[in-house]
C-alpha cells in the first residue's frame, strides 16, 4: 500500500471533490462535511465515471407513504443509470450483494509527515506548513 | 443540480482496439428552439411563434412523466459549448462515435412534429427535421444515417414525405413512434407502409409518442418507472395490431424495427398470438399464417434497453428464439438509460453471432456496405 498526497486541505473544502488518476486508476476524493472519502471513479455497472454524478440522500420507505430521507449528501448517483452508492463504504443500494465500488481510505495528515520517508509525491508541490489529504492505495 | 464537474474522460484506448459497431438508436437534439426555422416556410415560423403546437396529448411542454435525469440524459453528455445533450456533433463524435468505433449510427430524432393535431404543421415540421438531419448531421459525418420522420397521423402526407426522400442515401429508415392515435396496424397508417415498402426502407417504431392515449393499457400510472415498463406493453399492442390487421400479409416485403422497448417479451407474445389465432382465425381470415411467422420474418429489434436476466442462459434462450440475425445493437445515446457497448453482452457468444449483433445485422438491414 502506498500513500498518495491528493491536495492541501484548503484546496478541497467541504462539498467539493477532486478527480485524479493514481497508478492508472481513476480515483475521486470527496470532502463531505469535513470528512474525506476516496472512491474508484468507475461504476461497477457499466463503467461510467461514477463520481461525476450528483450527491443525494437515501430515500427509504418502511411502508407506502412513509418516506425517510437520510444520509443527505452521502450517496453518489451514477451519471448514467442512476445506481446509488454510499460514499462512505462504496456499497451499492440496488444490489448490495454483488456490487460495490472500491473505496480507498482518505485522511488528513500534517505536512510534516507527508514529506518524510519514501512516499513524497513528486507531482505535488508539497508545502510543509499545511495539512494534506492523503489516500492509501 | 446539473453540474458537469469536469470534461468527461476520453477513451483511454486507441480506436483500433475496439471492434467496429453499429449504433441503431442515437437521439440528435436541437441546440435552440428556433434551430428548425431555416427549414420552415415563413408561414410556419409565424404559426409557431403565435400559436405553438397543438398536440393530441397535453403536457407537451415537457414529457408526460418527469424523467430520472435532466432531458432524460446522461449527466456527462452536456456539450461543452452549451445546448442540450445530443445537440453537438463534435461532442457526439468525441463521446460516442470515436471511442466506441461506431461505423454506422442511425439517428432517431424525438419531439419532431409527430402527433400534432394540425396535420399541415406536422408535415412541415417533419420535413424540416429531415432537412436538418442532413444539414447538421449526416452530411457532416458519413457514419451517421438519418430516419425519415413523417407526420404519422396523416398517412397520405407521410407517404409523400417518404417518396420524396426515397433513394436519398442520407436516410435508412422511416420513423414512427409506438403511441399513436390508433394501434399501428390501422388503415390510416397503411400508406406509410406502402411507401416504405416501395422505397425498400424499414419502418422503425420507437417507444414513446403523443397519441393522447395513456401510457399503460390500464390508464395513467403514478410513476415514471411505470412509463419505462409501459413501453414494452405499448409495443406489444402495436405489434399485435400490425399482425392482426394484416399489415405484414399485405406488405410482405415490409421490414419493421422495434426500437427501445425490449425484446424479451417477443417469444411469449408470439406464442400467445399463435395459440389464439388457431382458435379465432375465422375472425381474421386475412391473417393467413401463424402470427409468429410474420414476426420472425419481418421484425428486427434494437437491443437497448438490453435485457438483463439473472441467468445469461435465459437471455440466450430468448435470442435464440428471435434469431441472432434479428438484433441490432443500440446505445440510446445520449439518454440516461444508455447501454455501454463493451458491457451489455455476456460472455459465451460465438464470434459470428457477436459480429452480427454489434454490426452485421444492422449493415445488412440498412443496406450499408
Ligand atoms: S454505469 Fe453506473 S449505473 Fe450504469
Amino acid at each position: 500500500m502506498a500513500r498518495h498526497v491528493i491536495a492541501p486541505v484548503d484546496e478541497l473544502p467541504p462539498g467539493t471533490r477532486k478527480f485524479l488518476e493514481i497508478d492508472g486508476r481513476p480515483i475521486a476524493v470527496f470532502n463531505i462535511k469535513g470528512e474525506y472519502f476516496g472512491l474508484m471513479n468507475r461504476c461497477p455497472h457499466q463503467g461510467a465515471a461514477l463520481c461525476e454524478g450528483p450527491l443525494i440522500g437515501l430515500a427509504q420507505s418502511s411502508d407506502p407513504g412513509e418516506i425517510e430521507y437520510t444520509k443527505l449528501g452521502e450517496i453518489i448517483r451514477c451519471p448514467w443509470h442512476g445506481w446509488e452508492f454510499d460514499i462512505r463504504t462504496g456499497q451499492s443500494y440496488c444490489d448490495p450483494r454483488r456490487f460495490r465500488v472500491k473505496a480507498y481510505p482518505a485522511h488528513v495528515e500534517p505536512g510534516t509527515s507527508v514529506v518524510k520517508g519514501p512516499y513524497v509525491a513528486e507531482t505535488v508541490t508539497v508545502k510543509v506548513e499545511s495539512d494534506y489529504v492523503v489516500v492509501d492505495l | 443540480m446539473n453540474i458537469q464537474f469536469r470534461e468527461s474522460q476520453e477513451a483511454a484506448s486507441p480506436l483500433i482496439s475496439k471492434t467496429a459497431i453499429a449504433d441503431c438508436d442515437i437521439h440528435p437534439a436541437r441546440a435552440t428552439r428556433t434551430e428548425l426555422y431555416p427549414y420552415l416556410a415563413k408561414r410556419w415560423q409565424h404559426h409557431l411563434d403565435v400559436y405553438g403546437v397543438h398536440a393530441y396529448q397535453g403536457m407537451m411542454e415537457g414529457p408526460p412523466y418527469p424523467k430520472a435525469q435532466p432531458n432524460a440524459s446522461r449527466r456527462d453528455a452536456w456539450p461543452p459549448e452549451g445546448g442540450p445533450q445530443g445537440s453537438s456533433l463534435s461532442f457526439m463524435q468525441k463521446q460516442l462515435l470515436d471511442p466506441n468505433n461506431v461505423q454506422l449510427g442511425v439517428l432517431n430524432p424525438l419531439n419532431t412534429g409527430q402527433g400534432i393535431r394540425n396535420h399541415e404543421l406536422s408535415a412541415a415540421l417533419c420535413s424540416a427535421i429531415n432537412d436538418w438531419q442532413i444539414d447538421k448531421w449526416t452530411s457532416k459525418d458519413k457514419r451517421l444515417k438519418a430516419s425519415i420522420v413523417v407526420g404519422n397521423e396523416d398517412g397520405l402526407s407521410a407517404a409523400a414525405e417518404i417518396r420524396e426522400r426515397a433513394g436519398d442515401k442520407n436516410f435508412v429508415q422511416v420513423l414512427l413512434l409506438s403511441r399513436n392515435v390508433e394501434p399501428l396496424g390501422q388503415r390510416r397508417y397503411w400508406p406509410i407502409y406502402q411507401a416504405a415498402e416501395e422505397a425498400g426502407l424499414p419502418v422503425g417504431v420507437h417507444a414513446f409518442g403523443f397519441g393522447g392515449n395513456p401510457i399503460t393499457p390500464s390508464g395513467w400510472p403514478s410513476y415514471y418507472i411505470e412509463e419505462m415498463v409501459g413501453h414494452s406493453q405499448c409495443q406489444q399492442s402495436a405489434l399485435a395490431s400490425l399482425v392482426l390487421e394484416g399489415v405484414f400479409e399485405r406488405f410482405p416485403k415490409l421490414k419493421m424495427v422495434m426500437i427501445e422497448a425490449g425484446f424479451g417479451w417477443a417469444p411469449s407474445l408470439a406464442w400467445r398470438l399463435d395459440k389464439v389465432w388457431q382458435r379465432l382465425r375465422s375472425e381474421v381470415p386475412h391473417v393467413k399464417r401463424p402470427p409468429s411467422e410474420y414476426i420472425r420474418e419481418q421484425v428486427w429489434w434494437t437491443t437497448q434497453p438490453m435485457e438483463d436476466p439473472e441467468r445469461r442462459e435465459d437471455l440466450f434462450d430468448v435470442i435464440n428464439w428471435i434469431g441472432w440475425d434479428r438484433l441490432l445493437f443500440a446505445t440510446d445515446y445520449p439518454h440516461w438509460d444508455y447501454d455501454e457497448p463493451s458491457r451489455v453482452l455476456p460472455a459465451g457468444v460465438t464470434e459470428a453471432n457477436r459480429e452480427a449483433f454489434y454490426l452485421g445485422n444492422a449493415k445488412k438491414l440498412y443496406g450499408i456496405n
